[in-house]
């Protein structure tokens, strides 16, 4: 299988650069999420991989072999990679079957359609029509036919999006475990955060036309390399400070701990996840608030709290017995990273 | 992003180059006439009067097409007209009957009749459809939404209708009736038959006249500056109708206005009109047909006749399709200049009129290819560039309904752009294809004067016999070829509807 190498591709539309100096490494046989919001550009990155589109300048390597780059160019048919696209895109006029073996090209085929339709666990339906089958049906035919032909690198373009919530968790969960199998290497683009964090071993955070942040998912979500990829990536709770030359800083709630070594006397913010601060329980205390609004989601229960002028959302575990207009003593159980 | 140029721009650029050298040719034949000559043609007080003949008939033909087709339209798609949807396929019928056809029927009944009025009336009455058929499918199209949003507002029915529903529909008719113009410019059979002398008629007499060929010349391209005028206001029209159209998709129909008492008045009314239109050009063709098996009918000429047409129109839909393709695929995968080029020069096509092309391409055989000339393959070529236009549209927007997706995955599925096209795109869109070869099928049928220029000695085409025969007052003789020219073009014309029925 393949690894993935691309180097200071750059592109534009119109003048307006869409991939700006972009760099992006993907190990073999493994899932790399590209997280971006819509118009970030991810989709034209995942298009230039697989040659649907021709960048300016940079290059792409799959595996071995330079497919873009030095006056290369391989185009998609010689890539040998696989594509999902957003809505399955499945060829109308053609059987489940002969949408699953369209990339085969005459080989011995019937046995390898049952063996793919099993994997993603559609059997039996090699005779269907695309019409016949539900959304989530024809999303795991799209990813069948794209494994067909054993490609070294599979590209799915935001493939669950126009699914039902309830469906999507099922499909996405088979799908990977499909392309795991195959040992694939597999590249989601994708501009829902959990969906990158639940399936991805990799996820680079694209803003600004360029990956802002690759790391695994733990790592962009605990320490992201900046406050607006804090922001896209989970809900924040941020505290003006002042760093002090240690693990910590002083705000106006005093001295708070923080992840990463701060510089004595440069000012900026720390941030907070949701979940790091409790209202119950011990641990250092942040300060005392007064709660505004209280959102059960079921499995947790978000408080949001003001402290004069600061805004304080704390999430808990269940149900949380406190309402609008309650004073409650907000702690911290995580230190905070902190960004000049 | 710079625009990278495929092999299809290539072959799309040749086919387009293709379709444009009878105008070229035109152009350097008359300048080649030198520029005083062209000059002193020009400045004849008869050029002048062509030109408002021209114009005043195809103005007063538009005119009358939109002030009762719009009507018409709305009385068909939003009241409670006794007969309901039948009307809408009755509106549709004059477009199987040829201009010429219908003159004929009428000369037929009244053989006195020239000039203007009877002109007018026949041209209205034939091009009827272009107005109503766009205007019918908006007025249905509309969402009801829209009307009531309005009237919640304070809108009175009539405030409201002009508020919402007019600013939808007027794109239509206007283009509806511009495409009414500019076939009014380029109909050459029934103002030859009625004898009303426009630009059409009488390029054709001082090309039969064969002594004054550059002022046949120097006049088609006056007649093609006209239509060119026309044609790109139709173009800007339509654009404008297609974006209102996107923003009207609608959920659900509108209700259907009761008439009351007025419902017998305007039953009355589209009697007599579809009377004019339709069942009066049909009575009189059965009728002539009925007594032309009085005299010596010669089945043998007929048979010759219908087969050389469908030949000679096969010919021209092979030739258009292979012309089309490209261009049509390009220009629904690709917006970079080059490709808006090639469409554009493609689309001239559509104001060349008949008689244009006839002239063009006998001059381009005589004096540049004379093997060609009289020739079927000439014939065929001049139908290709006369109903380009036609097949690129269908093929166009059938290439544009089949998602790019689908091309997508089969790219990294391994297919090069040519097999992708082949095992994927042209499945699709077969429909769509197969629906711009009929239609170039059924529009050459009907064509006469490029026919009467350019068919090979001896070969007669069910249009071409029915012309001579009129044109010596033999008018139950031309009646089965009049009659075998409406039920042939109505068999393509069929498979048509029912080819975009399905598609829909």
């Amino acid at each position: 299988m393949s690894s993935i190498e691309v180097g200071g591709l750059t592109m534009r539309f119109a003048d307006v650069p869409v991939l700006r100096d972009l760099d992006l490494h993907v190990q073999t046989s493994t899932v790399t999420a590209i997280l971006g919001s819509s118009g970030s550009g991810k989709s034209t990155l995942l298009r230039c991989i697989a040659g649907l589109l021709r960048p300016e300048a940079g290059s792409i390597t799959i595996g071995s072999a330079v497919v873009f780059g030095d006056g290369v160019w391989v185009p998609p048919e010689r890539r040998g990679i696989g594509l999902v696209p957003q809505e399955g895109s499945l060829f109308p006029h053609l059987t489940v079957g002969a949408n699953v073996s369209y990339g085969l090209r005459g080989r011995d085929t019937s046995g390898r359609i049952e063996h793919l339709l099993d994997l993603v666990g559609l059997p039996g339906t090699a005779n269907m029509r695309p019409h016949e089958l539900s959304g989530g049906m024809q999303q795991r035919v799209a990813v069948a036919r794209a494994l067909a032909p054993s490609p070294h690198v599979v590209l799915l373009d935001e493939p669950f999006s126009a699914l039902d919530a309830g469906l999507r968790d099922d499909v996405r969960q088979d799908v990977f475990a499909a392309i795991r199998a195959t040992g694939a290497t597999a590249i989601l683009v994708t501009h829902d955060q959990e969906e990158a964090f639940a399936v991805a071993d990799q996820v680079a955070v694209m803003m600004d036309a360029t990956i802002a942040q690759q790391a695994p998912p733990a790592d962009v979500y605990l320490t992201p390399a900046s406050l607006d990829i804090a922001r896209f990536v989970g809900d924040t709770v941020i505290v003006q400070a002042r760093g002090t030359g240690s693990n910590t800083a002083t705000s106006d709630f005093g001295d708070l701990p923080a992840h990463n070594p701060t510089r004595a006397g440069e000012s900026g913010v720390l941030v907070f996840r949701p979940e790091d601060l409790q209202i119950t329980g011990d641990g250092p205390v942040l300060t005392r608030a007064a709660v505004s609004t209280v959102n059960y989601h079921g499995h947790d229960t978000v408080v949001a709290a003001r402290a004069g002028e600061q805004e304080l959302l704390i999430r808990v575990l269940g149900r949380q017995s406190v309402k609008a207009g309650d004073e409650v003593t907000v702690r911290v159980t995580r230190p905070g990273i902190f960004f000049r | 992003m710079r625009a990278r140029l495929t092999p299809l721009h290539i072959v799309a650029a040749l086919a387009a180059l293709v379709a444009v050298t009878p105008l070229v040719y035109l152009v350097v034949r008359t300048g080649s006439a030198g520029w005083e000559t062209v000059w002193e043609i020009l400045a004849r007080p008869r050029t002048l009067q062509l030109s408002v003949a021209s114009l005043g008939l195809a103005t007063a033909v538009a005119g009358t097409c939109i002030a009762v087709g719009v009507p018409l339209a709305w009385l068909l798609t939003r009241t409670a007209l006794p007969g309901g949807r039948l009307w809408l396929v009755v509106a549709a019928l004059p477009l199987a009957v040829p201009s010429y056809v219908a003159a004929y029927t009428w000369l037929a009944a009244f053989p006195g009749i020239r000039g203007f009025f009877p002109a007018w009336m026949v041209l209205s009455l034939v091009s009827l459809p272009y107005v109503v058929l766009p205007v019918a499918a908006v007025l249905s199209q509309v969402d009801p939404a829209f009307d009531e949003v309005a009237r919640t507002l304070g809108d009175g029915p009539l405030r409201s209708f002009r508020r919402t529903t007019a600013p939808l529909l007027w794109p239509a008719a206007a283009a509806g009736g511009l495409l009414t113009a500019l076939y009014t410019l380029s109909d050459f059979g029934a103002v030859s038959l009625l004898r009303f002398d426009t630009f059409t008629r009488v390029i054709y007499t001082s090309y039969r006249a064969a002594f004054d060929r550059t002022s046949a010349a120097v006049l088609s391209l006056v007649l093609v500056a006209l239509a060119l005028v026309f044609v790109l206001l139709e173009r800007a029209m339509r654009s404008r109708h297609q974006q209102w159209r996107v923003g009207a998709g609608a959920a659900r129909r509108a209700q259907r206005i009761p008439l009351g008492p007025w419902r017998w008045p305007a039953l009355a009314g589209v009697i007599a009109l579809f009377g004019l239109a339709v069942a009066f050009p049909g009575v009189m063709l059965v009728r002539l047909m009925l007594q032309s098996q009085r005299f010596e009918a010669d089945p043998g000429a007929w048979l010759a006749a219908t087969g050389n047409t469908v030949q000679a129109a096969g010919i021209g839909a092979i030739v258009a399709l292979a012309l089309a393709l490209p261009i049509g695929v390009l220009a629904a995968r690709h917006s970079d200049r080059v490709t808006k080029s090639i469409e554009s020069a493609a689309f001239i096509s559509h104001a060349l009129p008949g008689v244009v092309v006839g002239l063009s391409l006998v001059y381009l055989g005589l004096s540049i290819a004379p093997a060609l000339y009289q020739t079927l393959a000439m014939l065929g070529f001049a139908y290709a560039v006369l109903f380009l236009s036609n097949a690129i549209g269908s093929i166009r927007s059938a290439t544009a309904q089949v998602s790019r997706n689908l091309e997508d995955v089969a790219r990294t599925l391994g297919d090069r752009p040519t097999t992708t096209w082949w095992r994927v795109t042209a499945r699709l869109s077969a429909p769509g294809i197969l629906a711009g070869a009929l239609l170039v099928l059924v529009t050459a049928m009907k064509e006469l004067p490029a026919t009467l220029m350019l068919r090979p000695t001896g070969f007669e085409t069910l249009a071409t016999e029915m012309w001579t025969f009129t044109t010596v007052g033999s008018f139950s003789q031309a009646a089965p070829y009049a009659f075998g020219l409406v039920v042939l073009a109505a068999i393509p014309a069929f498979l048509l509807a029912r080819l975009t029925g399905r598609r829909s």
